[in-house]
Parts: structure tokens; sequence; C-alpha cells
């Protein structure tokens, strides 16, 4: 038997009293993709930031072909051919293709013969496994999938023989991710390996020969893909199981709450964003709106709660014209009409990451009489209401005086989900509810939208996971270049169409 | 005719001579600032040079020691900031700020301690400075045509420093642009993280560029106290630190617009030193204050009308920590 491309024995790391990795060991062989999966937080990253040199290990041994390595840096990783393209890109913007690849890997202390050189190897490496780039571009004009293939060129470029990928799906869309796909194929193929970090569980299945599944830094499970099901892989990484699948009735939807008549916003450089929309929302029904992101669904949503002006057109709730919107004043209005907004971005819009979850779980209600006694807050009233938030939306750790940032991905939007739905409201906006939440968080957050639809709310779900919109919604919209470009009951929803819609095929089946 | 032809030479070699300590800082603080260390202590880093090359070179009787006084007095200055930047993650305005005020103190208590003149170091002998070269007799007659004179002394007349002053800026350019290390530089700058991650030290790359940084304003500071000058004077740098800053800010962080600029704010200088006393017909002479602020009004209408946006490097001022 062939030595293992990649041996980690007993990997251990802290972050002071975080007990990031514990004893990690795994296996990963040449010419295999092996997916590695976890919740956030799960240690998933860290391990791999190890084997890149990225960070230190406390304790442990990485040996890669057999040998035991000593990795302090990432050029000792890069040296024993090692590369790794990162969640968050980290490239140059203002430096064109070609010079972010070579950087680090020059060659010679002048740069010109050496960039000749490097731009015919890259011609055929690029060739060889189609990854199209222009070298000369800069990478500033680039987009997501093009900055991820100049990311797989810069490891191509430097030799790498183990590619490790983390969460590279999460910005790409369901083609690129396709051809992404392809390329680690072909790289498994050619005798090399991959290692690629997810919580995706339908990629995993999609694409990866083996799976390591880690639980709170420790590795609990080791598997072959073939013997796997979502439902199983779900259950080690959450440690119960979980159901996947959100078990609703068929809506029963009531009249129009939300109406929109030929709407447009105009971005604040006077770009259209939302170009003539026209849509009603019925109370009972969850309307889900996909799209690529950046095709005017966030300006849609931010201009019905108010956030962004309109420049044409209507918006109705409940019959009554709500105006131009725009102004800190709208917003406050139409929330205290009963409409909710649980925002895209939670970090942005949605928490203040340095106040306390007390402090947020009131945030936007701060002028409530039962919070406020005209000109003082009350404090013991206010951190009452967190407590019993917490309780009824199993925010963890239930510590009202903790920081908003300092809560888990799942436990934030919990927090803001909980302030938006404990009014009942009869207008309900959820824009990316499970972005960075955690399975077991998703499954609770998933059940109480449906709860609240089916206490009659009309509610607008925008998400950037197609299987979310689908398993959610009662109706689908879908958006492209700030139109809507189809509209269907989510029961005879077909993935293909979808698709052909989000790229902005206008030709709306009959 | 050729008064007007001897004045312009003469004011564009002044210029010059004014501009060369304003381009070596602005120079120094662009690598400081293009590998992502704000540097707000360019002034300091040249002043404490100043006085370092000034008492070197009294005490040695030697011009080259002078400068070697002053461009190790500035790696020093500039790794004080460095390790501040670097190692400690401090707030780098903070930090090249105590470099100017801790110049501009231990400068003159030094120099009050060891010469007791007020602050001053000792006048220097001619031999212990940098001179250019004069194209008149001894007693200040010429036999040359003034206009050829003005013309020789721009071309020919200056001194040793502001000739390698001048070879340095097409030298730094190809170090910037055409060099591993100028593209690791520009790199660092603009997003540490991609460094890192290419296998390259970021601190290493960073403190590599502050001693460029220093010997710059090494250079700068030796330049004003043993070339333009023969000894130290308290505070002789006079905000020339501050206005290469803003040099580099109106040149974008870009090495040839910003030696323009340079030789724009030298050329201001040079002018209010001729423009004083000038009589305009129907208003009179303008008082001398007025015409000395001329190059600091110049400074701000340039930065805050006609520099456009100036966008810094990205990283610059931030710390470099490993994102988790």
């Amino acid at each position: 038997m062939t030595e293992p491309a990649l041996e980690l024995i007993g990997i251990d790391k802290h972050f002071g009293s975080n007990h990031a990795n514990k004893s990690v060991s795994f296996r990963v062989q040449r010419g295999e993709v092996l997916g590695l999966i976890g919740e956030n937080g799960a240690g998933k990253s860290t391990v791999m930031n190890m084997v890149f040199g990225y960070l230190k290990a406390d304790h442990g041994q990485i040996l890669v072909h057999g040998h035991e390595v000593d990795i302090k840096v990432p050029a000792d990783a890069i040296a024993h051919g090692i590369g790794m393209v990162h969640q968050h890109f980290k490239l140059v913007d203002t430096f064109s293709v070609l010079e972010n690849i070579i950087l680090g890997s020059e060659g010679a202390f002048q740069l010109a013969d050496r960039l000749a050189l490097a731009r015919g190897e890259l011609a055929e490496l690029s060739k060889a496994f189609g990854l199209n780039v222009d070298l000369d571009a800069l990478v500033s004009g680039l987009s997501v999938g093009d900055k991820q293939k100049v990311e797989i060129l810069k490891a191509l470029y430097r030799k790498a023989d183990i590619l490790i990928l983390d969460e590279p799906t999460a910005v790409l869309t369901p083609d690129e991710t396709r051809h992404l796909f392809d390329i680690l194929r072909q790289w498994r193929d050619q005798g090399r390996t991959v290692i690629l970090i997810t919580h995706k569980l339908k990629e995993v299945l999609a694409v990866t020969d083996r799976v390591i599944v880690m639980r709170r830094g420790a590795v609990v499970a080791d598997l072959d893909t073939a013997h796997c099901t979502a439902e199983g892989l779900a259950e080690h990484m959450v440690g119960r199981p979980v159901i996947l699948q959100v078990s609703k009735s068929v809506a029963v939807p009531g009249g129009d709450v939300v109406t929109l008549e030929h709407l447009s916003v105009n971005d604040s450089d006077g770009i259209p964003r939302v170009r003539d929309v026209s849509l009603s929302l019925r109370a009972g029904e969850i309307t889900g709106l996909a799209g690529v992101s950046g095709n005017g669904q966030s300006e849609l949503i931010e201009a019905i709660a108010g956030l962004m002006p309109i420049s044409h057109g209507t918006i109705r709730f409940r019959g009554q014209d709500l105006g131009l919107g725009g102004s800190a004043e709208s917003v406050r209005k139409r929330r205290e009409m009963g409409i909710a907004h649980v925002p895209e971005d939670r970090l942005v819009r949605g928490l203040i990451a340095e106040l306390s979850a007390r402090d947020n779980a009131i945030l936007g209600r701060q002028n409530d009489p039962s919070f406020n006694n005209r000109n003082f807050l009350r404090p013991s009233a206010i951190l009452n209401h967190c407590r019993s938030l917490m309780a009824s939306f199993d925010v963890r750790p239930s510590r009202p005086m903790q920081a908003g940032g300092h809560f888990s991905g799942g436990n934030q939007q919990k927090i803001v989900l909980g302030r938006e739905m404990e009014n009942a409201p009869a207008f309900l906006i959820v824009g990316q509810p499970t972005r960075g939440v955690d399975i077991g968080a998703i499954e609770f957050i998933h059940k109480r939208i449906v709860a609240l639809r089916d206490q009659g709310a009309a509610i607008l779900l925008v998400s950037a996971e197609l299987d979310e919109i689908l398993m959610l919604s009662d109706r689908v919209i879908v958006m492209s270049q700030g139109a809507i470009m189809g509209d269907i009951p989510a029961s005879q929803a077909d993935e293909r169409q979808i698709g052909l819609w989000m790229a902005g095929d206008h030709k709306v089946a009959a | 005719m050729d008064d007007f032809i001897t004045v312009s030479l003469a004011l564009a070699a002044g210029s010059l001579r004014l501009a060369i300590p304003l381009m070596l800082g602005a120079l120094g603080g662009l690598f400081s600032e293009r590998a992502g260390i704000v540097d707000v202590g360019i002034e300091g880093k040249m002043l404490i040079s100043a006085f370092a090359s000034a008492a070197v070179a009294h005490a040695t009787n030697s011009p080259w020691a002078g400068l070697a006084a002053g461009l190790g007095a500035g790696i020093v200055f500039a790794l004080i900031h460095g390790v501040g930047a670097i190692a400690f993650r401090g707030n780098q305005v903070v930090s090249g700020m105590a470099l100017n005020i801790l110049a501009a103190g231990l400068t003159v208590t030094i120099a009050a301690a060891l010469y007791s003149q007020g602050g001053r170091t000792p006048q220097l002998p001619d031999a212990a400075r940098f001179r250019g070269t004069s194209f008149a007799a001894a007693d200040g007659t010429s036999q040359l045509d003034p206009a050829l004179r003005a013309l020789f002394e721009l071309v020919a007349g200056h001194n040793i420093l502001v000739y390698l002053s001048l070879v340095l800026v097409p030298a730094l350019v190809w170090l910037v642009h055409k060099t591993r290390f100028g593209l690791r530089l520009r790199a660092v700058g603009e997003n540490p993280e991609a460094v890192d991650t290419a296998g390259i030290q970021v601190a290493t790359l960073r403190y590599q560029a502050s001693i460029i940084s220093g010997l710059l304003c090494g250079l700068a500071g030796t330049y004003i106290a043993i070339a333009q000058s023969a000894s130290f004077v308290p505070n002789m740098t006079a905000g020339k630190g501050y206005l290469a800053l803003a040099a580099l800010i109106f040149g974008k962080w870009r090495i040839w617009p910003t030696f323009f600029a340079c030789l724009l704010f030298a050329f201001a200088d040079a002018a209010q030193s001729r423009l004083q006393g000038l009589n305009i017909p129907g208003i009179g002479a303008i008082p001398v204050q007025f015409i000395q602020a001329l190059p600091y009004v110049l400074t701000l209408v340039l930065l805050a009308g006609l520099v456009g946006r100036a966008i810094p490097p990205k990283a610059s001022g931030v710390p470099y920590v490993k994102e988790r």
C-alpha cells in the first residue's frame, strides 16, 4: 500500500481557553477528494490552516507522503506541495492576475524575464484545467468565480499536489460550482489530492470520495461517501438526529398584505436595481425570492422595509400607500405598522456586535413604552424581555449580557429572528435566514418561519441557497437584473427552469 | 532679457536644492506606506539624522562619517516606529508623532549638553560638509556671463548628494516596479494576507521597508544639516517632513508624481524668497509673512482641491493580525 498523501497525528490547538482542535488525526490518500465537514466552529478550517502553516499547532505531527514535516510558515507548506484556497480570497486587488499568481514564487530578483516565462506556463495550465482567466486583467474587476480560478492557478503554479479548499462554493452560482467540481475531479484523476472544507452536504455527496466529520474540535466520523446519506452526515455533525426536510402543511393563503405596483428602485448612483416589479404577497404564504446574488433582491427588500427610497411605483401595505421611504422615519413607521425585517447581513444591519444581547434584543423597539418610560430605559424590563426571548428562541448561551458578536452565527440569527417575530408581525421580510448558521439551528429557524406563516403572516424569503427557497416556500419568484423572470407555485417548481430564469432567460413557461 | 534668464536659471537651481530633502523624505514615506505602515514620522527621522550627521561631521571632520551617522540615526528611528507598528501592532499615527516629538526634544537637549550653543552644533568647516562647486572666483567676481554662470551652477554646481538623490529616483522606480522586492512591497501594503499565504513573511518585509524609509529620511536630514547648512539648528527641518508627506499624498503614493510634487512645492519655496520685498503697483509692499506662507497655502490648495481622490495603499495603518 502506498503512503497516504497527508497524515495528521494528534493535532491539538488552543486559542486562549477555546480548545479548537482536540487531538485530530486522519489520513488522506493520493487521488482522493476528501470532504472535511462540520458545523461552524467545529475546527475544520483551523486544522487545515495548520497544515498550510498559516497557524501553528500546539502539538501533533503532520506527515506528507509518509515523511514527517515541520510546517512553521506557509512557505514550508508550499515547498511540500500543499496549496490552499481560502474562503476569503487572498488576492491583491490592484495587481494583475499574473502578478498575483507569481507573488512569492517570482524566481529571480528582476521580474521581467520571469513574467514572460510564467505567462507561458500559465497558458498551459489554464488550458489543461479549463481555467480561463485573462492574465493581464486587474483582480479588482474579476467576478468571484474568476477570482477563485486565480487562487487555483496560484496553487497549480506552485506545483501543489495537495489542494485544500475552504468553503469554495459559498460565493459561486450553481453553474460555477459544477465547473469547480469538474476541475477538482480532474485534479484527483491525475493522482493528486483534494481536501474540501464545506458545510454543504449536497456537495460532499456530489464530489468527495471520503468524508471526515468534525464536531467541537474533534474527528467524530471517517466515512466512505458512497455509503453516506445527507441525514446521516448531518447527524454526525450535530450529534443528534436532524430533520433536513421541513414538515409543513399546505399553505392557506389569505388576502393580499403587501402589494407592489410597477416598483422601480435606483441605487445612490442612480443605477436601476429593481425594474418595474409588480407583485402581491398574501397572508399565510411564504414567497421565496430566488436569484443570483446582486440581481436586485437586496434592493427590493430594503425598499419594502423603508431603508431605500423607491424611484417609481407604489408599495401598499394592507391597502395603504407607504410613500417613498428611504428615511429613518419611514423605517420606524413601517415597523410600527407591523412590517418586520430580518436583514440579509446580520452583523451589518441586524445586530450591533459590541452591544449585549439584551440591548440587541430591543434594537428598533427602544421607544416601546414597555422598555422606556419617556426619559429612561427600564433595565429590568429589558433584561426580562431578553431572557424570555432567549428561552423561546433557544439562544445559547442564554447570557443576556454577552456581546452580540460573541454568539455563534446561528445564535445571533435567533436573537434577530426572535426580536422581529415576537410581536406577531403581519408581514416578515427574511434575508438569508441561515447564512453561516449551524445545521441544528437551521432546522429550528425553518420551523419558526413556517410557524409564523401558519399564524397568518405574509412572508418574503430571500436566500442565495436555492434548496432553502424550494424547501420553505409556497411560491417561488425568480429575479434577474432587477426584473421578475418567473413566478411559480413551489409544488410545480423545477430546478432546471428556475436556473434558466436565474440566468435571465425570459421565456416564461406557459 | 539676459536678466530674466539668469533669474530663471537661479530659481530653477534653488528649487532643485530645496526639492532634494522633500523628495528624499517623501520617498522614504512612500516605502513605508506602500508596505502598509503610515509614516507621519518623516519629520522626526529627518531631524534626528540632521543632528546626528552634524555632530559626527563635527567630531570627525568628515562629511562621509556624518552621512553614515545620519543614515544610521534614520534607521534607528525608523525601526522604533517599525517595532511599534509591526511587533506591537500599535497605533501608527501615534507612534509616528512620537518620533517627531522625541526628535525635536532629544536633538536640542543633547546639542545643548554637548556644545552649550543653545541647542546648535558648532559651525562646520567646509571640509566637513558636502559642498557644491561655485563658478565664481574667491572674491565673488566671475569672468563668465551671468546667465552662463547660472546655467553652470544649475547643471554642475550642486553638491554630490543632489546628484546621488537624482540618480536614486529612477533606481527606486526600478526597485518598486521591476523587482521581486518591489512586487512584494506593493502587495504587502494592499493585502498582507495575500503575502502571508504566498509564503512570504509579512513582518520581515515591513521591517525591510522601514529600513529603506529610515535610510532615505536619514539622507534627507543629512542633506539639510551638512550640505544645505553648516551646522544643526534646533527644529531645522521646519515642517519639511510634513510637506514631504503632503507631496506623497499629492503624488498618490507613486514615485514620479511624488517627485514632481516635491519640485512644485520647492519651487514655491524658492520663489517666495525671491518675492520678498516685492512691490505690487497700487498695493505696495506685501508683508513678508504673507509671502513666506505661500508654499503652505499652495500645499493646502493642492491637497484640498486639486488632488482628486487620493487612495492610499489599502492596508496602510492597519496592523497585520492573522485571521483565525
